[in-house]
């Protein structure tokens, strides 16, 4: 028997390491996956949460609506990644790097 | 007395066309004058319609009246609804007001029929063709004003039409304002309308005076009855107050002393504006004031006595001044200051009757005698006229030997000199060259001296009569004043008519043409009729008036030669001023008839009287003490006042030191440099430098590295979730 | 302590573990494998979650549609490591200080604010009776939703394909 709650936990030590590699790394393609990573944490979450309120028979509760808010993730998540990926591509081959710390000419 | 107002028999109800039907023929020439370039034949019908059919609904009230002697109140309008204060716009028709609509529609349509003719030639002497349409529109103006005046069941609506007439005055007065009586370019026409109008105001002052008191004392009304009705309860210091402050109003209007003097000076507008409005209509709503206050007068003897005096000494003091004067228009506005000194005596004396009646036929012939005077002067301009071309031909014939002086075809004689052709010293011998006019100035010059049976003898004798009763020093003065009056209306006929011709333009003068002379011959017939109006032991204007103006008893203790004087008739007094009369006449054909003027002749009575003649040709320096005690001092005090008080004073030192300093001392030391500078200034530099510095620090924030963005919206997750859990 | 509860840490830890190494590789294609590692240990989650609808969409889009473009963009640019150039060296340490804040925090409102214990009844083999009603919910009670998904879908297409082309329509 587990707790909902180390799903919760779980998802928020993923979501923190997602955040940290946002962060941390100068590689926009790694801080993509980051995000990704994030993202994922949210959906185990929204699972989880949807498992236990489904387990609790909350009264008027669609026991699909955790699951079905993850495939809404999911597709948004994978169009991100197609127009996200498709401007690095394009900066890239602007700038010949995709080093995100050269990136800044947009500051005061 | 009061107004029946259950009745409404008759044509009262016509009364509000007395004021409208002049005000449209005002508005026709006003607003289609110039659109439709009315012909002068056409606004002068229009206007004589005008007031014509105020003359028909005046005979039409009249008549009405005749029925309904009571007479009638005719509410028209509300004008000031204030509290208690309550003053409408209602027209009074009784035998009173009935009677001065008449006259003043009367005369003043003849006039107006005459003023075509006379201001058709007018307007081409002084070539200003574009005033014909104004002058009648002022002439209606007046008419409208008059009629208000006299149909005024209030003495507020009195007082409107009273300032009315005053203000058409100015304006005819003034109506040739750029120009002298001789035409020359000058301010004296204007000067002489400015005088009118503030000699008037001298007396309005009086008459507000006068009202304030009624309005305070006499039952918060203006209305005549019931100011009247309490009048009888109220005290009669209060009473004598009011009347005599009413006289100062009457002084000004009815020129009497000491306010006489605008009206010689009145002269410079048009004839016929001299004959309508300073001979026969206006100048005498001082009578009818007077006649129409008295039940106010007849309340407080003193005041009627003190009244009677001022109008016997003007009538006596002004007929001196017409012995002295040369100008034809001169003499008779003398004359009519005179005469209108008899009537304010008679409604003095409370003889309203006779007052009324003197004031009815003195219309009739001061209007003949002012406008024949007016054919006399244009007979004499057309005669220059004529001259100058004369002239003018002459000089083409001879090129160049004469040729300066006669550009100006008008006003100018071959010496250069300016003609006056309302001087009498240049008339003489007109009864041959203008024969119509010489009879009807005769007509009027009998009536006007008192010779029977002409229509003043009756008025004038019933005034000298009443006085005769009543104030004995009255009926001397007025004795003496009718003497002077037959001496300088005999001298004028002499000077003027008899003779030989003092100048060319006399001799060349031409008879003034049908629509000048026919109105003439209508007041002539009036003027010899007019006596009928009110003859001895049958009084048709005494039962007239009765029902509007009380007969006054008097307990006078009657002299034993008057005591035959049944019905209004004694035959001393008539026989008494009738040999006056004819005396002077006599004497003046002895001074100025059997040995005519020559050619710059001095007057022959200048060498026995010395200074008096001297003193009555200078109107016994009355203007000229005004302006040594009055004007010139009052002017020096508003030099003083303009130099000292305001400029030097108000001025500079108050505006420019205290004033002007205190606020630069201010503005500049206490506000700009302390509150200012360093206040206001300091604070807004504060906060844009402030600004700067924190911007410039902030925007080391923005440093473009996104990787630091996204750490600041972790800091922000990590602080907001810290503030959930320690919350 | 059950089975369940092992099979839970010993996944969590995998989970846990190919997280830190997505992140800590110096190698870009090394991060993406640790990635597809841990979506995959996500599905099995999903799975004893009862959700084997959600597990087979994490494999089938994340793990392999997303994951190969990633691979693929990786490769295409050659990017796989970049060189050791830091203009923001607080930046490491200010980030790793908050990440620790961050779960301390999570972990701390989780944990008292639960509002009881719930267990999940352990792995549940599912039937497509789950599957179908939850095909129901989508088609029925989301609609609109997921057609606006699909516009959003087709609207990424665009943008991806017109980002990349632009070049080419700007050197005719």
């Amino acid at each position: 028997m587990v707790h909902v709650d180390y799903y919760v936990i779980l998802s928020a030590i993923l979501f923190t390491i997602g955040a940290l590699g946002v962060l941390v790394r100068r590689n926009p393609l790694i801080i993509f996956m980051s995000i990704e990573l994030m993202l994922n944490a949210g959906n185990l979450a929204f699972v989880a949460f949807g498992r236990s309120h489904e387990l609790l028979g909350t009264p008027n509760f669609n026991p699909f609506s955790g699951q079905i808010f993850v495939f809404f993730v999911i597709a948004v998540a994978a169009a991100e990644v197609a127009v996200g990926l498709a401007l690095i591509v394009e900066i890239f081959k602007t700038k010949k790097n995709i080093n995100i710390d050269e990136m800044n000419s947009l500051k005061g | 007395m009061h107004l029946s107002e259950t009745t409404s028999s008759g044509f009262f109800y016509l009364a509000p066309w007395l004021v409208f039907a002049p005000l449209t023929g005002l508005l026709i020439n006003l607003i289609f004058g110039k659109l439709f370039k009315f012909s002068e034949r056409t606004v002068g019908i229009v206007a004589s319609l005008a007031s014509g059919a105020a003359f028909v609904v005046a005979v039409l009230l009249a008549y009405s009246v005749s029925l309904n002697p009571e007479g009638m109140s005719i509410p028209f309008a509300q004008w000031i609804h204030v509290g208690t204060l309550q003053i409408d716009w209602t027209f009074r028709v009784d035998s009173l007001s009935a009677t001065m609509m008449l006259v003043v529609s009367g005369v003043g349509t003849l006039i107006h029929i005459y003023a075509i003719g006379y201001m058709h030639e007018d307007v081409r002497f002084k070539k200003e063709e574009g005033r014909f349409t104004r002058f009648f529109i002022f002439l209606n103006l007046f008419i409208a004003a008059m009629m208000i005046l006299v149909s005024g069941d209030s003495y507020m609506m009195l007082f409107v039409g009273w300032e009315g007439v005053g203000l058409c005055s100015f304006l005819l007065i003034g109506f040739w304002y750029e120009m002298d009586t001789l035409a020359r370019p000058s301010w004296a026409n204007s000067n002489a309308a400015k005088k009118a109008f503030i000699t008037n105001r001298v007396g309005d002052f009086g008459f507000l005076i006068a009202g304030f008191l009624m309005f305070w004392y006499l039952g918060n009304s203006f209305q005549f009855d019931k100011v009247f009705e309490a009048a009888k309860t109220a005290p009669p210091e209060i009473i004598v107050a009011i009347t005599l402050f009413m006289l100062v109003g009457v002084a000004g209007k009815s020129a009497q002393i000491p306010l006489y003097i605008w009206l010689p000076d009145a002269m410079a507008g048009p004839t016929p504006v001299s004959a309508l409005i300073h001979a026969a209509t206006m100048v005498t709503a001082g009578v009818y004031l007077v006649t129409r206050s008295a039940p106010l007068y007849t309340l407080v003897p003193q005041a009627q006595y003190i009244v009677a005096m001022t109008g016997a000494v003007t009538a006596l003091f002004a007929a001196t001044i017409a012995v002295g004067q040369y100008d034809i228009k001169k003499v008779l506005a003398y004359s009519t200051i005179s005469q209108l000194g008899f009537m304010v005596a008679a409604v003095g004396m409370g003889a309203y009757t006779a007052g009324m009646f003197h004031l009815i036929t003195h219309a009739f012939f001061k209007a003949l005698l002012f406008l024949s005077a007016g054919s006399v002067i244009l007979g004499l301009e057309r005669g220059h006229h004529h001259l100058a071309h004369a002239h003018a031909h002459h000089d083409e014939k001879q090129k160049g030997k004469k040729k300066e002086g006669k550009k100006d075809d008008h006003g100018h004689d071959e010496h250069g000199e300016v003609f006056d052709p309302g001087d009498m010293r240049n008339m003489g011998g007109l009864r041959k060259t203008m024969p119509v006019t010489f009879w009807l100035y005769i007509i009027g010059t009998l009536a006007l001296a008192g010779i029977f049976p002409f229509a003043g003898f009756w008025s004038k004798d019933e005034i000298l009569l009443d006085a005769a009763k009543l104030y004995p020093t009255v009926y001397w003065l007025l004795a003496i004043a009718a003497f002077f009056t037959a001496f300088y209306m005999g001298r004028q006929i002499w000077m003027v008519f008899f003779g030989e011709a003092r100048h060319e333009a006399a001799a060349h003068a031409e008879e003034s043409p049908k629509v000048m002379t026919v109105p003439l011959m209508v007041l002539a017939a009036l003027s010899i009729l007019g006596g009928a109006l009110n003859l001895p032991y049958i009084h048709t204007l005494g039962h007239w008036l009765e029902h509007t103006v009380e007969l006054v008893e008097h307990e006078a203790q009657v002299a034993p030669w008057l005591e035959q004087s049944l019905g209004g008739l004694n035959i001393y007094v008539a026989l008494i001023s009738t040999v006056a009369a004819l005396l002077a006449i006599f004497i003046s054909w002895l001074i100025y008839g059997r040995n005519p003027l020559k050619t710059g002749q001095v007057d022959p009575l200048k060498k026995p009287l010395g200074f008096i003649f001297t003193g009555m040709e200078n109107k016994w320096f009355v203007d000229e003490g005004y302006f040594a005690v009055i004007i010139n001092p009052f002017k020096k005090l508003s030099q003083f006042i303009a130099d000292v008080i305001d400029w030097r004073f108000w001025h500079d030192f108050v505006h420019d030191t205290v004033i002007l300093g205190t606020y630069n001392w201010l503005s500049e030391i206490a506000l700009n440099d302390y509150a200012d500078q360093k206040g206001i200034d300091a604070f807004a530099n504060w906060l844009g430098t402030a600004t700067q510095s924190v911007s410039a620090t902030l925007r080391k924030v923005q440093n473009g590295f996104v990787r630091s963005y996204a750490l600041s919206v972790m800091l922000g997750v990590v602080l907001i979730l810290g503030y959930l859990i320690f919350k | 302590m059950t089975s369940d509860l092992i099979v839970f840490l010993v996944l969590s830890l995998v989970a846990v573990a190919a997280a830190l190494g997505m992140v800590l590789s110096r190698n870009a294609v090394y991060s993406a494998l640790f990635l597809v590692l841990n979506f995959v240990t996500v599905a099995i989650f999903y799975l004893i979650l009862g959700a084997p609808f959600i597990a087979m969409s994490q494999i089938t889009v994340y793990a392999g549609a997303i994951m190969v473009l990633f691979l693929f963009v990786i490769m295409l640019l050659g990017a796989e490591s970049l060189a050791p150039s830091e203009v923001l060296p607080w930046q490491k340490w200010l980030a790793r200080g908050l990440a620790f804040a961050l779960i301390a925090e999570l972990i701390y409102l989780f944990w008292n604010t639960r509002p009881e214990i719930i267990t999940t009844p352990g792995l549940v083999v599912n039937s497509m009776d789950s599957l179908r009603a939850m095909a129901m919910s989508l088609f029925n009670d989301f609609l609109l939703p997921f057609e606006v998904t699909s516009i959003l879908l087709l609207v990424a297409m665009v943008g991806a394909i017109v980002l990349s082309k632009r070049e080419k329509a700007g050197q005719k």
